[in-house]
């Protein structure tokens, strides 16, 4: 049985590799709202309040375009509603806790965190304090973040442009999914959600980042009643 | 005005993180539900990883031998092979910049 300190810490591990992407991403995100000439205190407070990625980028994108505040608040919770898909796998995990403890938690479930911890829970699925795995990738990416967006805002975007830094974020999400090339099930679901996300790229919102996973979802139990 | 549309900005993606690992309990999810579920990383994904690569900056298609396709099948082989997060995403960028700064400049 691993201790409560172990397990943060082998979330710490799990999750840090990902911040090869993750920093330059929040170091252009924070750098791209103060361009974009938003008060810099605004550009940091959305790490705190939103702590979401790609949805603050678009917020501001959103708002300095001249859409009203209603749209750019739409978007951000249309973009993140993919959580609703995690909580409901990590939700097995968690249940033990109390109601405090899921609150608190609930904050800190961002989607490289979901991907390791859930693969860390389905092979360690007898531990008793499961849930300090997530906080180690919770916390970890929840530091990189704030450090990174702040120095984007405070020393403008130091990164250069012509890396293509932002191509980091697919190559991430890459990581985390090849594994599961070897099964022919998950290959079709992930081209199913691939294709979707393209054909719908241009739904009002952004919402192709919610439609195609339902779509790839739908087709993942069309699948799982073929296995049976 | 902009700090009160980032305050419900940052709630709702709160409930969106809350509402199921708070609300929901093992027996609301049959075992249905929960084979589906194990599809969740695969289903999701690839809705950042697509568009990631194959739309630019200003919401058109690349063309077809746009650097990004090599640089991301060269990170799917690597990371097939090596299991490695670090050299499947190094692998993908610098065969990426191997592209637009040596082959392509």
């Amino acid at each position: 049985m691993l201790s409560k300190k172990q397990l943060f810490t082998r979330g710490m591990l799990d999750i840090s590799p990902h911040m090869l992407s993750v920093i330059p991403f929040g170091i252009i995100c924070g750098a791209i709202g103060v361009e974009l000439g938003f008060d810099p205190y605004l550009v940091y407070a959305m790490s705190f309040i939103i702590f979401g990625g790609a949805s603050q980028i678009v917020f501001l994108q959103v708002l300095s375009g001249g859409a009203t505040s209603l749209v750019a608040v739409a978007s951000v919770g249309i973009i993140n509603s993919r959580h609703l898909l995690y909580g409901a796998v990590l939700s097995e995990y968690l249940e033990r806790l109390s109601f405090i403890k899921k609150l608190f938690i609930s904050y800190l479930v961002v989607d490289q965190g979901f991907a390791e911890s859930n693969r860390f829970f389905r092979k360690n699925r007898n531990q008793e304090f499961l849930h300090y795995h997530l906080i180690g990738t919770g916390c970890t990416m929840w530091v990189c973040w704030q450090i990174a967006t702040l120095s984007g805002i405070v020393l403008g975007s130091f990164v250069p442009e012509e890396l293509g830094l932002k191509f980091a974020i697919p190559l991430t999400f890459i990581a985390i999914v090849v594994q599961d090339l070897k099964k022919i099930d998950h290959v079709i679901v992930m081209i199913t959600c691939g294709l979707s996300s393209l054909l719908f790229f241009d739904a009002p919102f952004k919402s192709y980042i919610i439609i195609s996973p339902l779509i790839a979802l739908f087709v993942a139990a069309l699948l799982s009643r073929l296995k049976k | 005005m902009t700090l009160t549309a980032i305050i419900f900005a940052g709630i709702l993606t709160y409930l969106t993180r809350m509402t199921m690992i708070a609300l929901i309990s093992r027996d609301m999810l049959g075992d249905k539900i929960k084979a589906v579920l194990e599809y969740v990383p695969s289903a999701v994904f690839p809705a950042i990883i697509f568009p990631g690569i194959f739309i630019n900056d200003f919401g058109t298609f690349i063309e077809m031998n746009d650097p990004k396709i090599f640089g991301a099948l060269v990170a799917v082989i690597v990371g097939y092979f090596s299991k490695n997060i670090i050299a499947t995403i190094s692998a993908g960028l610098v065969s990426y910049w191997f592209l637009i700064f040596v082959v392509f400049s």
